[in-house]
């Protein structure tokens, strides 16, 4: 199921990095981050979607450690 | 300006206001003669230029650092940090100082720019209303957030308001402004019945609204997350730069690990080779091309949709711009189709012409019948009136039989009658076996329809028509607009089969262009289907690529030019930054550039392209 979320990555190129490094968890489908509109796309389980979160948060932070989901 | 920006913007200042007297006082006494111990008289200098310092990198410092930690090593941070260390080691202090400088100052620039145009896509996006007004039982209203709407409410829009959702008026009238949606500044005027849609404007009356769709489903929202998701569908150029930038970095640090290395070796001259080594750190960020290419895109998109094209990705924009075939549906697309009786023959008989047309023709919804109901004769309804398909139709009432149709319903009558060398559709009346004459119909060409075709043929684009039309009249309106070809006589099965013969025979990217109304197979099958006019069509909206919201075909000139002036300031982003940084690369390595070039080739050359971007999407 495909999720947007709204995010805060301040770097061009680390949005790329970040995608690829998300797109590699397991649970995450596809995963598409736009830098220009600052969303988050990812194609997930809904059930898992706490668990995704916190790992693709933590992932995400090793690339850009400012790196923020926003509610 | 955000509060974050507006933070860097003061310690820029400030460190500038501390570093420029300092630095002048540095040429004219030179601090390093200050203190006369040698061992130490470079301290003084050191300590100044290090406060600056620490004030402008404070938080690059920490960045870099956490990094680290967090294992991301190799980023711009603490790229910038070692080259600026590295200048402060090799006791180049002012120089050390004004490089961070500078990067701050192009790094706020370009933060800039973006949020700026991000703004200004919001702003120009601002067609959502924040609220609706639900009215109740006893007539008054109440102010409720337009997502907790429901079909069948009633909403009141009073003058100067947005129309917050989709629906049709059931009380009042007024004119509405539609620019925002087809950018089309002249005022509609709308009465009950009528459909507005979200988005617009109401302009000088009130009005009350049947709501006919959900917020999720308006015309409003559809457009605002059609726009956004638009810069998911990459491009070309943006698939490109991700795969570059991936590479990049890594093997210009590598690089400049070897060129440290093997040059202090070879020649011992290890200050030289580590200054080269850090110029080759500083360009090594490709923010300039990952940055401002998809910027552009962005821009342009949200720039099309103010002036009512909506593009649904990057990747359609490119292509269009490379649409070297267009595809015209006929009617409705090229012509008004709206059919004018353009002659009657012969003039004599023309009453008794139009009567016995009428009597068939009232209960046809066919646009050709509207053209003969509209002279509005008086009908007898007492006749039978029965379809031959493909042929006309027969009416019939007591011992009275009348014919309107074509040839073949005039044959298989019994009736022969005259050539007649007209163009256009021609409706041969006869009564109780008499031929009485023909009226003949025009589907006029639209207006900007030569202007269009006249711009693609400059191009160098082929031009094709499409219709179920006969061949007298495709031909004649080949040749009015210049066409490269027209297929004629087409049913509709066979306008799809025919466009897939067009592409697949031609090896260029197709356009499709339709009025939305039963194109949706021709528009999904081209390369970038084009649906006109059709604001509401959700399956339109759903087949096409790029949707124009209004009817004027010189809007498709308008995206042509938006199309090709993106991707020309693409590649010139991109031939630009690679160029210049390759120059500074092979520069650096050769001992020429200083430090201060190596500057100009990462912050410099990143806020030239992000500059250029700005330019996308205008089209004056």
């Amino acid at each position: 199921m495909k999720k947007t979320y709204k995010i805060e990555v301040d770097c061009a190129v680390c949005a790329t990095k970040v995608e690829s490094a998300i797109s590699k968890i397991e649970g995450v489908n596809e995963a598409s981050i736009n830098f220009m509109t600052q969303k988050m796309i990812i194609d997930i389980d809904e059930s898992k979607e706490k668990e995704l979160l916190k790992e693709i948060l933590r992932v995400a932070r090793k690339v850009e450690p400012d790196f923020e989901i926003l509610k | 300006m955000s509060r974050k920006l507006k933070k860097r913007l003061i310690r820029i200042i400030i460190s500038l206001v501390l570093f420029i007297p300092l630095f002048i006082v540095d040429k004219v006494i030179n601090l390093t003669n200050v203190i006369p111990i040698s061992e130490i008289n470079w301290l003084l200098p050191f300590l100044l230029y290090l406060l600056i310092y620490l004030i402008i990198s404070y938080d690059i410092l920490f960045k870099a650092f956490r990094n680290i930690i967090h294992g991301q090593i190799f980023d711009e941070n603490f790229l910038m940090i070692v080259a600026t260390f590295g200048a402060f080691a090799i006791k180049e202090f002012p120089e050390a100082v004004a490089v961070m400088l500078l990067y701050q100052i192009g790094e706020f620039f370009q933060d800039l720019a973006v949020g700026k145009s991000r703004k200004e896509i919001a702003s120009l996006m601002d067609i959502k209303a924040e609220t609706a007004n639900l009215v109740k039982g006893d007539n008054s209203f109440e102010i409720v957030e337009p997502e907790f709407i429901n079909i069948n409410d009633i909403i009141r829009i009073l003058p100067g308001e947005k129309v917050p959702l989709d629906g049709v008026i059931v009380k009042g009238n007024s004119s509405i402004d539609t620019k925002a949606l087809t950018g089309e500044s002249l005022p509609r005027e709308v009465k009950i019945g009528d459909e507005v849609l979200s988005g617009t404007i109401n302009i000088d009356g009130v009005i009350d609204l049947k709501v006919n769709k959900k917020y999720e489903d308006s015309t409003v929202n559809k457009i605002l997350e059609l726009v956004e998701n638009s810069s998911n569908l990459k491009s070309k150029q943006e698939n490109f730069i991700t795969k570059f930038a991936k590479w990049y970095t890594p093997i210009v640090v590598i690089s400049a690990v070897l060129l440290a290395l093997i040059g202090s070796l070879v020649t011992l001259d290890y200050i030289s080779w580590i200054s080269r080594a850090l110029n080759f750190l500083v360009v090594s960020c490709p923010c300039a091309i990952v940055i401002s290419v998809p910027l552009s895109f962005f821009i342009s998109i949200g720039r099309a949709a103010k002036i009512g094209i909506l593009i649904k990705g990057s990747l359609y924009l490119e292509n269009f711009n490379n649409v070297k075939t267009f595809v015209f549906d006929k009617t409705g697309t090229l012509t008004k189709g709206n059919f004018v009786v353009s002659k009657i023959y012969p003039e004599s008989n023309r009453n008794e012409i139009l009567k016995v047309a009428s009597i068939c023709e009232s209960i046809s919804t066919h646009p050709l019948a509207k053209s003969i109901q509209s002279f509005n004769f008086e009908v007898d309804h007492s006749y039978v009136i029965s379809n031959v398909a493909g042929k006309g139709i027969i009416a019939t009432k007591g011992n009275e039989k009348l014919l309107c149709g074509n040839k073949l319903l005039m044959e298989e009558n019994g009736l022969s009658i005259p050539e007649v060398n007209e163009v256009g559709t021609i409706i041969y009346v006869a009564k109780n076996n008499e031929y009485l004459g023909y009226i003949l119909i025009n589907d006029e060409i639209k207006l900007e329809s030569y202007e269009l075709i006249a711009y693609l043929q400059k191009e160098k684009i082929k031009t094709i028509m499409l219709t179920g039309d006969n061949k007298d009249v495709a031909e004649h309106i080949g040749h009015a607009l210049h066409l490269d070809e027209v297929k004629y006589s087409l049913l509709p099965q066979d306008k799809v089969s025919e466009l897939d013969n067009i592409i697949i025979n031609s090896n260029c990217l197709t356009a499709y262009v339709g009025d939305g109304i039963n194109d949706a197979p021709s528009l999904a099958r081209s390369d970038i289907g084009i649906s006109m006019g059709q604001i509401g069509s959700d399956a339109a909206i759903e087949a096409s690529d790029i949707v124009i919201m209004n009817d004027n075909l010189l809007t498709i000139i308008k995206a042509k030019k938006i199309a090709k002036k993106t991707i020309t300031i693409v590649y010139e982003n991109i031939i630009f930054a690679l160029v210049s940084k390759l120059t500074i690369l092979i520069l650096s390595i050769l001992g020429i550039a200083s430090i201060w070039l190596a500057i100009f080739g990462d912050v410099g050359v990143a806020l030239i392209c992000v500059a250029n971007a700005l330019r996308s999407g205008k089209t004056k």
